[in-house]
């Protein structure tokens, strides 16, 4: 295997510096850079409120005045709107200028309760700070101030108090701009301008807490920090979100000992400082009551509290005597959750007992063979002149990606052309948006990819794939060759892979992907469900809820001998088990993660592990000692040793340091091609609908039904079809239905959707109320059901 | 000839030359038939008849200047769109609401076509591909006279594909607002065309020729500019040049009113008139009512610093009423005779502002309402002689540095020009305190009789914010 | 029912397409709709977010900018007294006490019929013919208290109704464009070329 350089990131140097003079100090500019961003790199702070690099400046709250000298005199404007230009002179400290930033910032006081000790955001508030630095030092409005009513909610998670609003237009902008969620604007004129939703709409966007997090005054808070910290208790991390695979760059903040906020960082090649609203939040469930403290061991047809050393003594017996059978007794599945470190602990003690069968994945993955295509970074897909999406809605899993991608379209004029069988979140934003039905997309690939303007467009520059798997009723069969159509039409193509599951590129690389042409996790599952497996091991997966074919894990869980969990809590899938170790979350432990582009980054510790649990990689040191195999591992550090130096991939990340900050992208082998399977699907018979099932951002996921603010957000399951065809089935929007597949149906709600093509019917996967996996059979390509109307 | 108008009275004809009143006289002045009857779209069949870069020549070397308030000359504004940049558009400034100011609505209501007309003449000349016709939201009886005037220029094939049969074609859309005085403000009345709220844009990077409506290059031009155009299009460039100065040619509408004779709205020469013959002159407001003594006029709309009858000779020229502290604006002159309350005046014109503020830049909406407020004491009776002083701070924080006001021979105040410096977006903010300014500097003693002489001790609630800083840091 | 109303949906269309971009159409639409139903509601808003292609708030949002849209209904005739300066001059706080006296409401009130509103409203741009008042838009000038009495008699008995339409209702004449003499709009991205006749020739 040849390992080629890991792409270079550096950014090119801006051959056009522009020079200038900020306060008499010669400064290189970038052209076209703003005079603030210019300051940013001085030591001249310039305050501001409205102005935020990631959007577009509208020069509104004025606080950012200073002067440039012209051939007519200093000249006051706004530096968050002036652009630098060659030669420029700059002053952001003379009388006139202190002057007007003191006006305006006695302006902004004027009306604003001062309500510093009862406020969330005292302490750390850029308005309380610019006032001590750039303020009058005391006000002269005596008049009375604004009144609304203190905070009203604005969605199920932010609070919004007008008094507190100083109208800067961050929240509004970040809603319209970034999020494409324009559900929160300014209402009224003048001195009436207020920030409301719509009467009734609220601000339902998966995003809304980065609104909280720029709001540069407490006007916005978000319902789980409210009150639970002051900013000088607050102790502070720097990590890498594994929610999902983005893996957003977050400061991890803890208050006596308890997590009690994430905010996003800002870094380019990633997330830009946004986080989603499922990652910022569901740092609840860490704190959760429900978390596991004790290993659990089965006493009769209950789990009871255990010792470590009892428990370990038992993990041990039970993988011992299933390997006398033969090491194809024994499977791993799970590990994409952990850190590399983690996943290559395992991984090195699977080796080291032979056990072949071992899964990060979970049946709804991509072949890992994606991994080895000429890859493409985000960075690279936001800049490339195409970006194909056959991939899983971004914006329900891989939500700030989606943001990246939209900002793509929308500012630097990328075209997406989007394959997919109901519209996504980003449909409004393609160029061609060309619909298919489960089953034959590599025909329609084929098709669209041939017309005439579709082969001029993907001539005009870089073209990179966004694949993944957009239907868990559907085989990874036909993604493969739908991607092996686009490589035939496109041989320079790149992909970027995006497989969900937080560290799932890190665990499949670390080795957590089947040995020796064993089989995956679902022919693991399948011998699991022949009574084949005497031992199985879940590494912080919960499969009853995480794999489609439900039928076919509660048989699996059943038939194996000996059940073993690695969980932070209790979960349908391991409430049988044999013995549960509970294990150290995220944020209770070091190391590293690997993002789905394959950029290494630090994860953090910030408190400490709940109870007595640990880090997976430590429980599988312990394991190997207890059985015998020693993997040498005597501390993180050294195990992130052995990674660096054992899989290539990792070597990059061998200096600590390069996994801070931007983090350093994975080594990469020579990429091979790909040749899908033929493979078609059968024919729908005409009065069936073939089914989608997909998974949204609030689903019953384990981290999201354990985290008090989120949970309440999960919506019921429902079926949606097109208008036409709840028509045709004749029955009311919202109506039960009867719904069924071979031999199997349920009742459900069903719903008018106009984003579902005709023919298909969309089912959100994991949500609560009915359970539709009885549907699901993981044996059939594609899966149509009928479906009729109650009588 | 029926000389009784149903609509849009006010305006006085006088024995002056017309360009943009000259079918005013007729009760019909609005219907296409008339004006077909009136030399209508002969200049645009003149523009027609000639290439376009010609007649953009034209109107340059005719120095049409800007009715709108600003002045710049519309010739060199076409020129200002970046080359090859497609489309352009072209928005008429319909939405006159400048406290005084009354003309356009006059144009709009009685001789829509002549604006049509000049709309087509502007779109031919710069290449404009489709055309937005602006009108006020409370201007009812406008907006139907300019609904019809199009329907009937649209059958009648003066507008739409091909017109009078030439490859020139284009599209005038009737469009009205609904009420918000900062609409008037052109990359407000864009983004208000574009849906949204009529929020001003930064200028630069938002100049409107080079990045307006839809971020495309833009046109505005305000009624009267382009009402201009049919008849220098009819009687050529020596002829308008004629009229008026070199740097002022043509002539312009104004509205005397206030404590005058005879309120009206009048087409005066261009840069020759004086304020004291629209004051007093006999063909125009024929002197203060009941042969009072003037006390103060406002010279170019609300937004104009004050004069006094030291000031009534300058003539309706920039270049001259500039420097003596002032602007001409919209031709609006509102004039104040010796009973006026000064301090009640001022604040009808500081709550307009205020009210009318669009919220969006800090100076603005909150110096505006906060300036507001202390006057309404003060005129009130509640004031103290400290509010007086906060009024000036208050008003530094809109317009640091020395705000412009006229030289006053009694008082011994010399002029101090125009323009101010600015901490807002546009013009409304420092605009509500042009009249608090002028009316404290010219009439302070008013002002102090008005307060009670004390000394507000200033509360010091920012302290509190800084300590919590601290803590902080 | 306060969506648009079908003959309404079509010349919404009508409007829409005469702007290179939908959004454009909205304060057209916020005025159809107020003209139907009087002031606009709240479904009125999303409906006019669906027709248009933006979110309800995003519609409120530019709505509740401008001071022609009401959000509560108002009387039939909503009377706006001007107080600007030119006004103020010439006695428009003593016609405004008279219309309160007149119509036993407080400026900003409704009379208990609903017949009237009454509002204080800024520049009319009629300064010249102070003190200035519409009703519905449509001017009175020179106002006098006496006049004024009389106004509100006359609409109140219904013989002003050729001159007043009700609430809502502004140009009583629409924009039509006959389709064969349209140039029609389109998308500024969709134009790419200078315009025919700038072709350094005489158009005719
Ligand atoms: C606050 C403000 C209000 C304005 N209102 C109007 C207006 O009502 N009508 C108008 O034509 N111009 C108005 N203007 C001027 C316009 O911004 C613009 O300069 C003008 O329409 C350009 O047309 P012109 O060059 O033909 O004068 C206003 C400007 C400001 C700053
Ligand atoms: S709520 Fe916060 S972010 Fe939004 S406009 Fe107000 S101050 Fe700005
Ligand atoms: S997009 Fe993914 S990585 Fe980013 S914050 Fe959300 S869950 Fe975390
Ligand atoms: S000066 Fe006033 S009206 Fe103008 S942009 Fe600022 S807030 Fe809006
Ligand atoms: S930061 Fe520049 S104006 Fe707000
Ligand atoms: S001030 Fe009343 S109409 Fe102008």
């Amino acid at each position: 295997m040849t390992i080629v350089d890991p792409i270079k990131e550096t950014a090119p140097v801006d051959p056009n510096i522009v020079n200038i003079t900020i306060n008499d100090k010669p400064v290189a500019a970038r052209k076209g850079e703003l005079i603030i961003a210019a300051a940013d790199r001085t030591e001249d702070f310039i305050p501001r409120f409205c102005y935020h690099p990631r959007m577009t400046p509208v020069g509104m709250c004025r606080q950012c005045l200073v002067e440039v000298e012209t051939p007519r005199g200093p000249m006051m404007v706004v530096s968050c709107m002036t652009p630098v230009a060659e030669g420029q002179i700059v002053h952001t400290a003379t009388d006139s200028v202190k002057k007007a930033q003191e006006g305006v910032l006695e302006l902004l006081l004027a009306n604003h309760p001062l309500d510093c000790p009862v406020c969330d955001k005292g302490g750390e508030c850029p308005l309380q700070d610019q006032a001590f630095s750039h303020g009058p030092g005391e006000s002269r409005f005596v008049e009375e101030k604004r009144h609304y009513e203190k905070p009203i909610a604005i969605s199920d998670i932010v609070y919004l108090d007008r008094e507190r609003c100083i109208l800067c237009d961050r929240c509004t902008r970040f809603a319209d701009e970034v999020a494409g969620d324009a559900l929160i604007t300014f209402t009224s004129r003048g001195n009436d301008t207020q920030v409301l939703t719509f009467p009734d709409e609220p601000f339902s966007s998966y995003f809304s807490g980065n609104t909280v997090q720029i709001c540069p005054v407490g006007a916005l808070t978000a319902k789980p920090y409210r009150f639970k910290a002051r900013p000088w208790d607050l102790e502070q991390t720097e990590s890498t979100c594994t929610s999902c695979s983005v893996g957003c760059r977050t400061v991890v903040q803890s208050s006596r000992d308890e997590l009690v906020r994430y905010q996003g960082v800002d870094i380019d090649p990633v997330n830009w400082g946004w986080l989603c609203d499922r990652g910022r939040y569901n740092f609840e469930s860490v704190n959760s009551p429900d978390r596991l403290t004790t290993p659990l061991i089965k006493s009769g047809s209950e789990l009871v509290a255990t010792s470590w050393s009892v428990a370990l003594e038992s993990a041990a017996r039970m993988i011992r005597l299933a390997l006398a059978q033969n090491t194809n007794s024994v499977a791993i599945l799970g590990g994409a959750r952990g850190t590399n470190e983690d996943a290559f602990a395992w991984a090195m003690l699977a080796d080291k007992l032979g056990i072949n069968q071992r899964d990060a994945q979970l049946g709804d993955g991509l072949s890992p063979e994606v991994f080895n295509l000429a890859q493409a970074t985000i960075d690279q897909t936001c800049a490339a002149s195409t970006i194909i999406l056959l991939a899983p809605d971004l914006k329900e899993e891989l939500p700030v990606l989606y943001l990246r991608v939209r900002d793509a379209a929308q500012k630097r004029k990328s075209r997406i052309v989007e394959f997919s069988s109901h519209d996504s979140g980003l449909t409004p934003y393609a160029w061609r948006s060309v619909g298919f039905e489960p089953g034959n997309q590599a025909q329609i690939v084929r098709d669209a990819l041939a017309t005439p303007e579709m082969k001029e467009q993907l001539t005009r520059g870089e073209v990179v794939v966004v694949v993944g798997r957009a239907n868990l009723a559907e085989s990874e069969v036909f993604t493969l060759q739908a991607l092996a159509e686009i490589f035939a039409a496109v041989p320079s193509a790149k992909v970027l892979p995006v497989l969900r599951r937080g560290n799932v590129r890190g665990a499949v690389t670390a080795g957590l992907t089947p040995q020796n042409n064993s089989g995956d996790a679902i022919d693991i599952l399948n011998a699991a469900a022949a009574g084949k497996i005497e031992c199985l091991i879940l590494l912080g997966v919960d499969p009853m809820s995480d794999v489609a074919d439900s039928g076919l894990v509660q048989r699996a869980l059943t038939q194996t001998k000996n059940l073993i969990s690695i969980d932070t809590m209790i979960n349908d899938s391991n409430r049988n088990a044999d013995l549960v170790l509970p294990a150290a979350s995220y944020g209770e432990k070091n190391g590293t993660t690997t993002n789905l582009e394959g950029r290494i980054s630090n994860v953090a510790q910030k408190i400490t592990p709940c109870g007595t649990s640990r880090p997976d990689w430590m429980i599988a040191t312990e394991l190997s000692i207890a059985m015998a195999v020693d993997i040498g591992v005597s501390s993180l550090e050294d195990l992130n040793k052995k990674l660096v130096s054992t899989v290539a991939a990792f070597a990059p990340s061998s200096d600590a340091k390069s996994t801070h900050g931007d983090g350093v992208l994975m080594a990469r082998e020579t990429p091979v091609t790909i040749s899908g399977k033929a493979s078609k699907a059968v024919d729908r018979n005409a009065y069936n609908y073939r089914l989608v099932v997909s998974r949204t951002m609030y689903d019953s996921a384990q981290a999201t039904v354990s985290s008090p603010s989120l949970a309440g957000i999960i919506t019921d399951s429902a079926i949606f079809v097109n208008p036409l065809d709840l028509a045709r089935i004749g029955v009311a929007d919202g109506a039960s239905v009867r719904v069924g597949a071979e031999g199997t149906n349920i009742v459900i709600a069903i719903k008018a959707h106009n984003g579902v093509h005709r023919g298909v019917a969309w089912l959100p996967f994991n949500h609560t109320g009915v359970d539709i996996r009885p549907l699901l059979n993981i044996t059939s390509d594609v899966v149509d059901v009928r479906i009729e109307p109650i009588k | 000839m029926s000389k009784t108008y149903v609509h849009a009275p006010g305006f006085v004809a006088g024995d002056r030359p017309k360009i943009v009143t000259s079918r005013f006289e007729f009760a019909d002045s609005y219907t296409l038939e008339r004006y077909l009857a009136t030399d209508g779209y002969k200049g645009l069949r003149a523009a027609l008849s000639r290439p376009a870069n010609e007649i953009h020549e034209d109107v340059k070397s005719a120095t049409v200047l800007g009715r709108g308030g600003a002045g710049f000359p519309a010739g060199t504004k076409w020129g200002l769109t970046p080359q090859q940049v497609w489309p352009r558009y072209l928005v008429v400034n319909g939405d006159e609401s400048e406290p005084g100011t009354y003309k356009d609505r006059l144009l709009m209501e009685r001789d829509p076509h002549q604006l049509i007309e000049g709309c087509l003449i502007a779109c031919y000349a710069a290449g404009l591909s489709q055309c937005f016709l602006y009108i006020r939201g409370e201007m009812a009886v406008a907006q139907e006279r300019v609904v019809t005037a199009l329907n009937e220029a649209y059958v009648a094939g003066y507008i739409g594909k091909n017109i009078l049969g030439s490859k020139f074609s284009v599209d005038i859309i009737l469009h009205w607002g609904a009420g918000a005085y900062v609409v008037g403000e052109e990359t407000a009345l864009i983004e208000s065309l574009e849906g949204n709220r009529g929020m001003p844009r930064l200028k630069p990077p938002f100049f409107p020729a080079a990045n307006g409506l839809y971020g495309q290059p833009t046109i505005v031009n305000n009624v009267e500019t382009l009402a201009n155009l049919p008849w220098l299009l009819t009687h050529g460039v020596a002829a308008y040049t004629a009229i008026g100065t070199k740097t002022s040619p043509g002539t312009r509408m104004v509205a005397v009113s206030g404590h005058v004779k005879r309120p009206g709205v009048y087409e005066i020469i261009n840069g020759t008139t004086t304020f004291r013959d629209l004051i007093y002159g006999e063909e125009f407001s024929g002197g203060i009512r009941n042969g009072n003594l003037l006390k103060a006029f406002v010279p170019g709309g609300g937004s104009a610093p004050w004069f006094t009858e030291d000031q009534l000779d300058l003539p309706f020229e920039a270049s001259q009423v500039g420097p003596a502290g002032s602007m001409l604006g919209s031709g609006a002159v509102m004039v104040m005779d010796e009973t006026t309350d000064i301090p009640a005046a001022a604040l009808t014109l500081t709550h307009f502002y205020a009210h009318e503020s669009c919220g969006k830049c800090t100076p603005c909406r909150e110096g505006g309402t906060w300036l507001e407020r202390i006057l309404r004491r003060v005129v009130e009776g509640d004031g103290t002689d400290a509010d007086l002083q906060q009024l000036l701070e208050v008003g530094a924080m809109i317009c640091p540095g020395a705000f412009p006001h006229a030289a006053n021979e009694k008082l011994g105040l010399t002029a101090v020009p125009f323009p101010y410096k600015m901490t807002t977006i546009c013009f409304v903010g420092p605009s509500a305190y042009a009249p608090v300014h002028s009316a404290l500097t010219l009439f302070r003693s008013e002002f102090e009789a008005r307060v009670k002489k004390r000394v507000t001790i200033p509360v010091t609630a920012v302290a509190g914010v800084a300590a919590n800083a601290r803590v902080s840091a | 029912m306060s969506r648009l109303s079908d003959t309404n949906i079509k010349l919404a269309h009508e409007i829409i397409v005469r702007y290179p971009r939908p959004k454009s159409a909205l304060i057209p639409l916020l005025h159809l709709s107020q003209e139907q139903n009087g002031y606009i509601t709240r479904e009125a808003m999303q409906h006019l977010g669906e027709l248009v292609g933006v979110t309800s708030a995003e519609v409120y949002g530019t709505a509740s900018f401008y001071e022609m849209f009401k959000f509560e209904p108002v009387g039939k005739y909503l009377i706006n007294i001007c107080g600007t300066m030119s006004c103020a001059l010439m006695g428009a706080n003593e016609l405004m006490h008279h219309a309160e006296k007149k119509l036993g409401v407080k400026a900003g009130g409704t009379t208990p019929d609903g017949v009237f509103t009454l509002a204080h409203a800024e520049c009319q741009a009629a300064c010249t013919e102070a003190p200035t008042l519409q009703v519905n838009y449509r001017y009175r000038l020179r106002v006098t208290p006496a006049d004024l009495d009389r106004l509100i008699d006359n609409l109140r008995d219904g013989k002003l109704n050729d001159e007043f339409p009700p609430h809502g209702v502004l140009s009583k004449v629409r924009q039509s464009i006959d389709a064969t003499r349209a140039v029609g709009a389109k998308a500024p991205e969709d134009v790419n070329e200078s315009p025919a006749w700038l072709d350094g020739k005489a158009a005719l």
